[in-house]
């Protein structure tokens, strides 16, 4: 298997962008990205999408993504994995460019979550869990965060869980491509109204627009390029869809074998790794996240978040441009915005947010409560 | 859901009917082609219980768009009698009657009405025991 690299990033800020479409917030990400690679063309395209059918009312977005991007004659995939539908597109991306059949690649995520009422959005959330069981009862993503918080709490107490927003929020300060770029206090959060006791309305990410995009190349072309080059490994992973199908549901299956899959592949420690993007859809889910990972011990991640551990000065930052919570979860473009962040860290182009030399950062994307997982790490080249 | 859609998912929304299989013994909501713990491909036709306990619940205060007219509404993780666990809305409770570990049963209620073709779907959720269970 040839070696991969990202050559080039480019996102969008995440807001509420009214006056753009879907195809122009992502072809304005591609476009960056191109030009950050310093290349002109590429061999193909992949695009991670997860509600353009419900929201927009548009398939074939490779194609359009291709000619609204100045790639037309590429060919051209749409992929999707619910809100890990970028990590998805990344991974497939990677294969192209590792078998050898690519020099470079675009991979570029997209959604537009405005084009849609917070109740729609809500049902199109919904559908990545069984439409005829979850779906048909109501129980609705953020239901089953709850429940999942009910019983963690049961059985380890949520001391903590409430600082994950405080925590992504803190590294979201100023950053301008970040949909809510300011502090938020833990006062905040607790004193939030419930959307589904125990999780509050700050305990979750907001409804945005974004588009985010890397370039991928192969070590010949990537030799050749000028741009910053990090090596990137992936690894997925899927579980049983509903949690409660599982031996335990506090634990992320697809989580613990994707992160150690993709450590083994990329030859790094845990010990190793300067830094995780986690995937904050929920307080809850980022909690889950680190224990099922390994990174912490189960029970233990709050108690962790209480005392520093994952800020920017922590043993091991998480969130270093806010995540999902602060930076935006704009579902079809979050893991890409959590590759091309980890790459700015490593290229040490992260500004104010720098990390003192990074050597290697893991992004985590989860489709669904769990159905999914990917892991990406990318090391310096 | 989709008309013909419901119609297949009938015996489950209206009876918890489904199939069992007959290796590992685990409930699948509608015919497999293969046990998804087990891989085994004989299954027998069978109902859950229609009683258990509560074990987690939650309230639904920002429901999606089909779920609008039920705001909030509630929503529980429920251990059947013969340990299958379920989700499953809850209807017939008084304020502050909830508490995890009550014993609940199932009831036929309707569920929600099916955007523009305005069709009505039936289906399960529980309520709590009336006599303790």
């Amino acid at each position: 298997m040839g070696r991969v690299f990202v050559a080039g990033a480019g996102f969008t800020k995440v807001a509420e962008h009214w006056d753009k479409s879907l195809e122009q917030l992502m072809a304005e990400a591609a476009v960056k990205a191109i030009d950050g690679a310093g290349i002109s063309s590429v061999n193909s395209i992949y695009v991670g999408n997860a509600l353009s059918e419900f929201l927009q009312e548009q398939s074939n977005l490779g194609a359009i993504i291709a000619e609204e991007s100045g790639l037309v004659g590429a060919p051209a995939f749409r992929v999707e994995a619910a809100e890990a539908s970028g990590a998805a597109a990344l991974y497939a991306g990677f294969c192209e460019v590792a078998s050898g059949m690519a020099d470079a690649v675009l991979v570029v995520g997209g959604e537009k979550l405005s084009d849609g009422l917070a109740e729609e959005v809500s049902s199109g959330l919904m559908m990545g869990g069984r439409a005829w069981y979850e779906g048909f009862i109501g129980a609705e993503f953020y239901s089953l965060n709850a429940l999942l918080y009910k019983l963690y709490a049961r059985r380890f107490g949520d001391e903590g869980i409430p600082m994950f927003p405080v925590i992504s929020h803190e590294h979201a300060d100023g950053v301008s491509h970040a949909q809510y770029p300011f502090k938020l206090s833990l006062e905040k959060v607790l004193s939030s109204p419930f959307l589904a006791e125990p999780l509050r309305r700050l305990e979750v990410s907001g409804i945005g627009d974004g588009a985010a995009a890397v370039i991928l190349v192969g070590e010949d072309l990537a030799a050749k390029l000028k741009s910053p080059k990090a090596q990137l490994y992936v690894s997925a992973a899927t579980d049983y869809l509903s949690p409660f199908e599982r031996e335990d549901p506090l634990r992320f299956q697809s989580v613990a074998l994707a992160v150690s899959q993709v450590l083994d592949r990329a030859g790094v420690d845990r010990g190793e790794i300067s830094f995780i993007e986690l995937h904050d859809a929920t307080s809850i889910m980022a909690a889950l996240c680190l224990e099922s990972s390994g990174f912490s011990p189960p029970g233990n991640a709050g108690k962790l978040a209480m005392k520093g551990e994952f800020e920017l000065s922590g043993s091991l930052p998480c969130n270093t441009f806010g995540g999902l919570k602060a930076r935006g979860h704009p579902l079809g473009a979050t893991a890409i915005y959590q590759v091309a962040e980890s790459y700015l860290q490593l290229a040490e182009r992260a500004g104010r947010n720098q990390l003192d030399s990074p050597r290697a950062g893991l992004a985590l994307s989860i489709g669904g409560v769990g159905a999914e997982a990917y892991a990406s790490l990318l090391k310096r080249a | 859901m989709r008309v013909p859609s419901y119609w297949r998912r009938m015996p489950f929304l209206y009876r918890l009917s489904g199939w069992r299989c007959d290796h590992c013994g685990a409930f699948h909501y509608s015919k497999p082609i293969v046990c998804r713990r087990c891989r085994s491909r004989r299954f027998s036709e069978a109902e859950l219980p229609r009683s258990g306990k509560l074990i987690a619940y939650t309230v639904v205060r920002s429901p999606p768009r089909e779920f609008s007219e039920f705001s909030p509404y509630a929503i529980g993780l429920i251990e059947l009698d013969d340990g299958t666990r379920i989700l499953s809305q809850l209807t017939d409770f008084q304020e502050d009657e909830l508490r995890e570990g009550m014993r609940v049963e199932a009831v036929f209620r309707r569920v929600r009405v099916n955007g523009e073709q305005g069709i009505i779907e039936y289906g399960y959720k529980f309520r709590p025991a009336l006599r303790g269970g």
